[in-house]
This record gives structure tokens, C-alpha cells and sequence, in this order.
């Protein structure tokens, strides 16, 4: 019988739920019984509530067997798994599980799909097909593409980001650069990391389409340290990546050269905010700049910089291989395209959902995410990390658009969606907002840096019962001062989650009383 | 598992490595941090002196960073994200749990055990999560935090 190939994933969530305990019993145990079988670690499907989810490929058709425990793995072997042999934890093809089949993947579609350190297999899947395409194609058509294709910045802003690389290329200087921003901070998100993981050659890919466009031969990218396994997969793929020529001088004789350094973050969330990100590169404090000038004109090094989150230079290959109107088809309004939704914290459920704007969050909590893990109803969602707004249960038929949300007071950010059920306090959630705000300001300006700690002061008052009413009135004339005159979106939208907890969950107030 | 202790030639070592780039500080440090633990009030001298800085501007940043811990944590580190995601799923629970049965409040350290705060380890649709020495554990429960816990006071 030939080596059957089993798939485990070595990825951080599928890794923090015992996926390589199940990698190494499966090894144990087929060396036990004499069977052989090669163990691929690719990355997460992101169907993350299955993890450790293994998969074994039977006549081309890759078979799934949901949470898997290192204890399952000799009664698997006993069901014949390895020829897709029945068993409780048998889910049948990978690629018809609902979860994963009703989604459009652009970004993420190698995700699980590939084994992310071996080059052999991402130029079997069109890897850097797309930057060969792009030396044919000119840098200035490279760009108009991403332009035509209307992707916006996915770590939150929502810049677009075709301009952005018009900016860049059009600027003055000797030294260009790439900086990708892989500090991914916001609790409830997990996208660039998933990507980073399972698709790494895909990343250089892009930001090597990204330096070609702009004219940028060094390439950063800044990841949190948080992410120790995705450190880990990163060196390995950039030493990859250099090893087959397709980074360094000179790529695949393009006569571009092109590297990138790999920097390491050091705990702060502020540094995802893309100034920040630039002092840190260059090895100083985290602290905001004053903008204008952009970092497009004077970024790293006071030189025109392209800043990038992850996700948004991942979508670039299929944009560039599958042409820009085809991105655009997807989405809707000025949302183009599709996001890599996150669904996290309370939802039974839980994973990556990439699919285009215009789903509706009652669908992504709902048919995706099968509704609270506790199974009690929803109180609030946080959609946006800890500066989005906490969005209540009657408004979840809104669609996922970034205009739509700005229009409630909300954000998507970075698409992360993060579920409570009837059991929270939303006061203590508003009391967080200021507090993660307090510690976390980089300090630069005093709306945030005082302003979020008078804010916990103030809540704490409420809570106690103090003077209530003025207090109210108080906490919302500091979430205006904070929100009109922060340097940036840390103190500038920490006001976004306090004020929607006040105007849609106040009664949470009222009654917390003496309750902590 | 304990730490080797921080030494001027391996702090120097560490320098070359990173070409001794005064931008390179942060990755110096962070570096140093992973290695050690900590930087101890002589590496920011020295550091100062070869990256041709002032202390200030070292003092400054290892200051400013949450990863840059000036005093020695114990060999075994545990954190415990208290960020939102994991708030929905009980890491405040968890948090007292594991305060009670470490016998610390946060940033301390009781049988060489340091347990800190972390806010968001991306294991989101897993919460809550916990990063133990630097692995990352999903979907941790009083007892699953109860057998890691063990599991460190068996290696020793």
C-alpha cells in the first residue's frame, strides 16, 4: 500500500488545543502497528472550534476528523482512518464541512490547503506566479490594479490601498521601503497570524509585488512577540524564500532586488498603530507621530514607506493573478473585496470566516458560528478589537460594511468579532475599555495618557453609585475630549466601546452597584 | 531549566549579531529578554555604550516596552490574557484561580513562577488562553490550568 499522508496542523491554535500531541501518537502509533504514513504539518483551515482538525487524503479527497484527541488516535487507526475509515470523529471531505464550503476564499485559500514551509508545494498552488506576472505586467500596472480592485487597509483603517502605492511610488527618494504590519493586537483577531502560518511564501510573495510596484528593495516585517510559533514558521520561510531566489538581488533574473527583515515586537499594543510600528522599527520607543507627513511621504527612516497590514498585502497576489475587477465583483458598496472575519470569545463556533462584505453579523454569529458556546443568548458583540463599539443583540442584522458601521458609531477594524453572552457586566467591559487604554497609551498625548485613567475613575464612581447622574454626564464629556483631540485611534476610539455601553447597556451601571 | 545568567560577552555577542545597529535596539533587547529574562541595570550601561546611545534613550525603551522587565522573574512564566475574547470566556475567573493557587497577584512570583498579564495571545476562538514559558494554551479551564501548573512543578 502506498504511504498514506495524514495532515496535522502546526498552527497556534490548533498547536494550544494538542495538535502535536495527536502528530506525535499518530507517528507512535503507526510506527506501532508497521504502517507508513507521512505527516504533513500544514496550516489551520481555520475552522479553529475543530482543532486539532486531521485530515488524511484518500484518492486525492482530503477526509476530516474533527477534535482530535491523542487518546482517539488507536481506535482512528483501529476504524482503518488512514483509508477514510468510519469513526465518531469523522467528518467527511474537508472541503465540504459547511463552515469552510460556503466561504470565498481569496486571501486564505491556501490556508490549510498547503504545507507552508515546503516552496515545492506553494509553486505547485501558483506560488510567485503572480510576481513573475507583476515583472511582465510593470510596476505601474501593478498598481492600477490594486487600485481598480478597490482593497482597503484591512488592520483597520480602511485606507485604500492603491493610492497608498501610487503615493509611495510617486515620491521623491533614493530608499523606498515595505513595512508590513503584523502586530496584531486587537483581542477577537487572529487573521494575519492564520496567514502567516499556513501561507507565509504568500506573504513575501506580495510584499515582493508590493516592493516592485513602489520601487522599495527593502521589505520589514513587524510581528508581535506574542506569536512565538509564527516567529518560528517566518524565519524558516524567509530563509526559504532566499534559498530559491525569490528573495535578494537580482529575483528569478528580474534584475529587482529585494529583502526583508523580520523585526520583533515587545508587548505593546500601540505599536500596530502604523507610526508607532515605525519608531519601534527603528529601534525606539513606541510613540505615535504627529501626521502629516505620511508615512508614504516620510516614513521609515524619514523615507517614503508603504505600511501594510497583513492581510491587506496577502490579497494583492489573487489581484494581481486574477485581475482587480474580479476583487472588486465581491463586496459591497465601497467595501470591496472580502475580509477574513474572525468570530471569538463566547461562540460555539469559533474561527476564520473569509467572505465578501455585505454578510450580515447576525449570519457570521449565527450560521458560522452556531451562536454562543455557553448556549445563552447574546447580550453584545465587540466588533473591531477594543476600540470598536459593543454592538447589541437587536443590531446584528447590520451588514459588515465599513461605511455602515462608522454609521452606528461602530468599526469593523481588522474583522474581528468578539461574542458575550446575558452573563456580562457590561459596565466592568466599558471600565476595560479606559483601563486598556491606561495601560496601554504610549503616552504622547494627554487626552489619552490622563484622559484614560480619569476615565476609569469616573466609571468607578458610577459603579459605586457616587453622584451618578454627573458623573454620566462627566465620562461623556471625556470620551469627547479624548475622541476629538488624541493624537490617534488609541485614545481617539477607546470613547467608541464606553459610549456605546452607555447609551445601549446603561442599566449595567445601575445595577453593579456593590456587585464587584 | 533555569536561565543562564546574563553576562557582558553574551550581551556584546548579542550586539555583533545584530551588526551593533543602534536601530536595532528593540531586537536587542528583546534578545537579551528571551535569553535571560531581563535586562539588569549594568546591560542598559553597557548597551548604551556599545550601541553609542545615551542611557537615556536605552533606559527609555526598556522602560517603555512591556516585554522588558527590569528585575529577574522567576524561570517559569505564566501568563493569562485578560483581553476581551477571553474576558467573554471566564479569564477573570481564570485569573483569580490561578492568583490562588500560585499564591501571587500579578507581576509577582511564588515558587518561581511569575504570573503576568498579556493582552491578546491570537488564540481568540480558543479563549481563554494562557502562554506558559512560551507556549501558547487554548480553551483552558481551572483544571487544565491546575495540570499545566503541575506539570511544571513535576519537570523540576
Amino acid at each position: 500500500m502506498a504511504t498514506s499522508r495524514i495532515f496535522v496542523p502546526r498552527e497556534t491554535s490548533a498547536v494550544s488545543v494538542g495538535a502535536d500531541e495527536v502528530a506525535l501518537e499518530i507517528a507512535r502509533e503507526a510506527k506501532r502497528i508497521k504502517t507508513s504514513i507521512q505527516i504533513v504539518r500544514n496550516g489551520s483551515w481555520g475552522a479553529t472550534w475543530l482543532e486539532p482538525l486531521v485530515e488524511v487524503e484518500v484518492d486525492g479527497a482530503r477526509i476530516a476528523y474533527g477534535n482530535v484527541a491523542p487518546s482517539d488516535v488507536a481506535a482512528l487507526f483501529d476504524a482503518g482512518f488512514i483509508e477514510g475509515g468510519q469513526h465518531e470523529r469523522r467528518l467527511g471531505r474537508v472541503d465540504e464541512i459547511p463552515y469552510l464550503a460556503n466561504q470565498e476564499r481569496w486571501t486564505f485559500w491556501r490556508c490549510g490547503l498547503i504545507e507552508p514551509l515546503s516552496l515545492d508545494d506553494f509553486l505547485r498552488h501558483q506560488g510567485f506566479k503572480a510576481l513573475q506576472k507583476a515583472f511582465s505586467l510593470g510596476p505601474g500596472a501593478v498598481i492600477e490594479k490594486v487600485v481598480e480592485s478597490g482593497l482597503r487597509g484591512r488592520g483597520g483603517a480602511g485606507f485604500p490601498t492603491g493610492i497608498k502605492w501610487r503615493t509611495v511610488s510617486e515620491a521623491a527618494g533614493d530608499q523606498k521601503y515595505v513595512a508590513c504590519n503584523a502586530d496584531e493586537g486587537d483581542s477577537g483577531t487572529f487573521s494575519d497570524r492564520m496567514l502567516m502560518e499556513g501561507d507565509p511564501l504568500g506573504l513575501i510573495e506580495s510584499m515582493a509585488i508590493a516592493g516592485f510596484a513602489v520601487g522599495a528593495s527593502k521589505g520589514y516585517i513587524y510581528l508581535r512577540s506574542e506569536y512565538p510559533l509564527t516567529l518560528s514558521i517566518l524565519t524558516r520561510a524567509l530563509d526559504i524564500a532566499r534559498d530559491g531566489g525569490w528573495l535578494g538581488s537580482n529575483i528569478q533574473g528580474s534584475g529587482f532586488d529585494f529583502d526583508i527583515e523580520l523585526h520583533l515586537g515587545a508587548g505593546s499594543y500601540v505599536c500596530g498603530e502604523e507610526t508607532a510600528m515605525l519608531e519601534s522599527l527603528e529601534g525606539k520607543k513606541g510613540i505615535v507621530r504627529y501626521k502629516p507627513p505620511l508615512p508614504a511621504h516620510e516614513g521609515l527612516f524619514g523615507k517614503p514607506t508603504v505600511v501594510n497590514n497583513v492581510v491587506t498585502l496577502a490579497s494583492v497576489a489573487n489581484i494581481v493573478n486574477l485581475g482587480g475587477d474580479r476583487y472588486a465583483s465581491m463586496g459591497v458598496n465601497r467595501s470591496k473585496g472580502t475580509l477574513a472575519f474572525q468570530l471569538a470569545g463566547n461562540i460555539k463556533r469559533g474561527g476564520l470566516v473569509e467572505t465578501g462584505f455585505g454578510v450580515t453579523l447576525r449570519a457570521l454569529i449565527d450560521d458560522w458560528g452556531g451562536g454562543t458556546a455557553s448556549g445563552r443568548p447574546v447580550k453584545a458583540v465587540q466588533v473591531g478589537g477594543p476600540l470598536g463599539a459593543y454592538i447589541t443583540a437587536e443590531q446584528l442584522d447590520i451588514k459588515l460594511d465599513y461605511e455602515a458601521f462608522v454609521d452606528i458609531g461602530a468599526m469593523i477594524g481588522h474583522g474581528g468579532i468578539v461574542v458575550f453572552d446575558d452573563t456580562t457586566n457590561m459596565a466592568q467591559q466599558a471600565r476595560f475599555a479606559m483601563e486598556f487604554c491606561a495601560i496601554e497609551s504610549c503616552g504622547k498625548c494627554t487626552p489619552c495618557r490622563i484622559g484614560s485613567t480619569r476615565g476609569v475613575e469616573v466609571i468607578d464612581r458610577i459603579i459605586a453609585g457616587e453622584n451618578r447622574e454627573e458623573n454620566y454626564d462627566l465620562l461623556l464629556e471625556l470620551c469627547d475630549t479624548m475622541e476629538d483631540a488624541s493624537l490617534c485611534a488609541m485614545g481617539g476610539m477607546t470613547p467608541y466601546p464606553v459610549r456605546s455601553v452607555l447609551q445601549n447597556f446603561a442599566e449595567d451601571f445601575a445595577s453593579s452597584g456593590d456587585d464587584r | 531549566m533555569a536561565r543562564p545568567p546574563i553576562d557582558k560577552d553574551t550581551t556584546s555577542e548579542v550586539v555583533r549579531q545584530f551588526g551593533a545597529r543602534a536601530e536595532m535596539l528593540v531586537q536587542i533587547l528583546q534578545a537579551i529578554v528571551m535569553r535571560h529574562g531581563w535586562i539588569p541595570e549594568a546591560t542598559i550601561r553597557q548597551l548604551a555604550d556599545e550601541l553609542n546611545l545615551s542611557r537615556a534613550d536605552v533606559y527609555g525603551v526598556v522602560n517603555y516596552y512591556h516585554d522588558f522587565r527590569t528585575e529577574a522573574p522567576g524561570n517559569h512564566i505564566v501568563k493569562i490574557c485578560q483581553a476581551e475574547a477571553c474576558q467573554a470566556m471566564g479569564s477573570r475567573e481564570l485569573t483569580e484561580h490561578a492568583r490562588q493557587s500560585l499564591g501571587t497577584e500579578m507581576h509577582g512570583t511564588a515558587d518561581d513562577i511569575t504570573l503576568e498579564p498579556v493582552y491578546c495571545l491570537g488564540n481568540c476562538a480558543c479563549a481563554p488562553a494562557v502562554m506558559i514559558d512560551g507556549k501558547t494554551h487554548g480553551r483552558v479551564t481551572d483544571g487544565r490550568l491546575d495540570g499545566l501548573l503541575a506539570a511544571i512543578k513535576d519537570a523540576r
